[in-house]
C-alpha cells in the first residue's frame, strides 16, 4: 500500500500552482497519471522518488515511512525502493548495457539477476553496445532493466514511449505488462497517449493544474457518455461529407479509416480534428482467426 | 650550453601547479555548477578575476600576504615554518591562484552540460554522490577534464608577471624559462634567449595541437562529453 499527502508550490511559465496529492495506491496496482503538459505529473514522481521535496505531507509505502515534513522524516533517493525510468532514458553514456545494469547491483554476488533481465528484456546480444549505439526502442528495454536491478517496490515510468515509433510502442507496452507482473511491481505510470493507459493499466489519476481531477479506470475516465455497447473505439475525426440527405463521417481509429454513416442533428455537434468514441450496441460480432 | 635547470623548475612547477589545482578546482567547479546560492555569484567573479587583472597586480597582493612583515606571512612563518617569498612553495601557491579560472571554469561548463538525468538516475540506483561523481559525471566529461587539466599547465608555463613579483629569479628555486629569457636578454645574451623561447614556443604549440586533436577525435567517438 502506497500512500501519499503532499503539498509543493511550483514555478510554471502560467505562474505559480500548488500540486496537492491525496490518493492511495493497493499493492501491484498499474496507476497512470495522464493530463496537460505542466500539470505536476513529473513532479509527482519526482516526490515519490525523492528527488524533489514537498512543503508538506509524508509518504508511506509499505507500512514504511519515506517522507513526514512533520518529524523531519526524508528518506534520500539512494534508500527508497524505486525503479525510475526517464523519459530520455538517462543511460550512462560511458558505459556499456551490461555496464548500466552492473552498475545499479549492490551486492556483487547477484549477478543472476542481470542475466535474468537481458533474457526477459531481450537484450542479450546487445550487451556489450553502448548505449548511443542501440535504437531508442533498445534504450528505452535498458532503462527498464537497470530500474529493476535492485528489485524495486515501486516503479515509476516517465512517459517512457513518448519518443518512439507506434509499431514499436505497441511492443514495448508488452515488455511493461511483462515487468510488471513478474516481479509483482506496483507502477506508476505517466502517459499522454489513451490507448496506451487502457492497454496497461487498471487505474487513472487525471491531473490538472496540479489537482486530481479524476479518479477510476480509463474507460470511465475517459468515455464521458455511459454507454451500453459493447464495443466502444476512441478515435479522431478527419472529414465530415454530405452525401444526399445523410453525412459520412471518417474517423481515424488507431491506423484504421472507419467510414461511420450519421444523421445532420448529430453532425452539428461534432468538428473535424475532435476526439470522439465510436461505439455500437445490438450486433454479433464474428471472430476471424488471423494467420 | 644552455642551463636546463630553467626547464626544469618550468616543468616542476607546471605538473605541483597543475596537480594542486585539479583537488582544489573540482569541488569548487561542482560548486559552482549546481549550487543555487546567491552568493555564488562573488566566488564566480573571484575565480574569474586573474583573467582581467594584470600580474603584476595580482602578484604585488600575494607579496605584501606572503611577506613575513604582515600578518599572514608572519603567522606561517611562526607556526607553520613556511615562508613563501622568493620560494618555490611560494610559487606553487601564487600559480594555484594565477591559474584558477582556466581550470575552474572548464569543468564548470562540463558539469552544467551533463544531462542533470543522469546524476538523477545513479541516485535513485542508490548511489552516493561520490559514487555518481567518479563513475557516471566524471567519465562523461573527459573532453572538459583533459581541456581543463591542459590549459591549467599550459598557462602556468607561460605565466611571468606573477613569478616575477613573488618568486623572483633565484636559480634552481624560482627562476623558470619566462624569467631566464627575461634575464638573458637584459643580459644581451640574445642566443641562449632564443634558445630557450624556441623550446618554450614548440612546447606550447605541441600541448595545444595534442588538446584540440583529442577534442576532435572524442567528439566523434561520444555524443556527450
Amino acid at each position: 500500500m502506497i500512500e501519499i499527502k503532499t503539498s509543493k508550490t511550483l514555478q510554471s511559465a502560467a505562474g505559480s500552482m500548488t500540486l496537492e496529492l491525496d490518493y492511495k495506491v493497493a499493492p501491484h496496482d498499474f496507476v497512470a497519471l495522464y493530463g496537460a503538459s505542466g500539470s505536476g505529473k513529473t513532479t509527482t514522481l519526482q516526490l515519490l522518488a525523492g528527488l524533489t521535496q514537498p512543503e508538506k505531507g509524508y509518504i508511506k509505502v509499505n507500512d514504511k515511512v519515506w517522507l513526514d515534513t512533520e518529524s523531519n522524516v526524508n528518506l534520500p533517493p539512494q534508500q527508497r525502493k524505486i525503479g525510475y525510468v526517464f523519459q530520455d532514458y538517462a543511460l550512462f553514456p560511458n558505459m556499456s548495457v551490461r555496464e548500466n545494469l552492473l552498475f545499479a547491483l549492490e551486492n556483487k554476488k547477484d549477478q543472476a539477476i542481470i542475466a535474468e533481465l537481458l533474457e526477459t528484456m531481450e537484450l542479450k546480444g546487445l550487451e556489450h553496445q553502448k548505449p548511443h549505439q542501440l535504437s531508442g526502442g533498445q534504450q528505452q528495454r535498458v532503462a527498464l532493466a537497470r530500474a529493476l536491478v535492485r528489485r524495486p517496490e515501486l516503479l515509476l515510468l516517465d512517459e517512457p514511449l513518448s519518443a518512439i515509433d507506434t509499431e514499436m510502442r505497441l511492443k514495448l507496452q508488452d515488455y511493461l505488462l511483462l515487468a510488471h507482473q513478474k516481479y509483482q511491481l506496483t507502477t506508476l505510470l505517466v502517459s499522454h497517449d489513451i490507448a496506451e493507459i487502457y492497454k496497461l493499466s487498471n487505474r487513472v489519476l487525471v491531473l490538472e493544474k496540479g489537482q486530481i481531477t479524476q479518479d477510476g479506470c480509463a474507460s470511465a475516465v475517459f468515455s464521458t457518455q455511459t454507454s451500453s455497447g459493447k464495443f466502444q473505439f476512441m478515435g479522431t475525426i478527419l472529414k465530415i461529407e454530405k452525401e444526399h440527405f445523410l453525412y459520412i463521417v471518417s474517423v481515424l481509429i488507431g491506423h484504421q479509416l472507419v467510414k461511420v454513416v450519421a444523421m445532420e442533428e448529430e453532425i452539428n455537434t461534432f468538428a473535424v480534428g475532435e476526439k470522439i468514441a465510436v461505439s455500437s450496441k445490438a450486433f454479433n460480432p464474428i471472430l476471424n482467426k488471423l494467420r | 650550453m644552455i642551463d636546463f635547470a630553467p626547464l626544469y623548475v618550468t616543468l616542476k612547477l607546471a605538473l605541483t601547479t597543475t596537480f594542486l589545482l585539479f583537488l582544489v578546482g573540482l569541488p569548487l567547479a561542482y560548486w559552482l555548477a549546481y549550487s543555487k546560492a546567491k552568493s555564488k555569484i562573488i566566488l564566480e567573479a573571484i575565480v574569474s578575476l586573474p583573467l582581467v587583472l594584470p600580474p603584476s597586480v595580482l602578484g604585488f597582493y600575494l607579496l605584501l600576504a606572503f611577506s613575513p612583515e604582515n600578518a599572514f606571512g608572519h603567522f606561517l612563518e611562526n607556526y607553520f615554518d613556511i615562508r613563501l617569498v622568493f620560494t618555490f612553495s611560494g610559487l606553487v601557491v601564487a600559480s594555484v591562484l594565477y591559474s584558477l579560472p582556466f581550470m575552474v571554469q572548464p569543468l564548470q561548463s562540463g558539469f552544467q552540460s551533463l544531462p542533470p538525468n543522469i546524476s538523477q538516475a545513479a541516485y535513485t540506483l542508490g548511489k552516493n554522490k561520490w559514487q555518481t561523481l567518479i563513475h557516471v559525471q566524471l567519465p562523461n566529461m573527459k573532453t572538459a577534464m583533459v581541456t581543463a587539466i591542459v590549459l591549467s599547465f599550459a598557462h602556468t608555463i607561460g605565466e611571468f608577471g606573477v613569478v616575477l613579483m613573488v618568486g623572483g629569479s633565484i636559480p634552481n628555486e624560482t627562476k623558470v624559462v619566462s624569467i631566464a629569457v627575461f634575464d638573458e636578454v637584459t643580459a644581451m645574451n640574445y642566443e641562449t634567449a632564443a634558445i630557450y623561447s624556441s623550446i618554450l614556443l614548440v612546447f606550447s604549440f605541441l600541448i595545444l595541437i595534442g588538446v584540440y586533436g583529442f577534442k576532435n577525435r572524442f567528439a566523434k567517438i561520444s555524443p556527450l562529453s
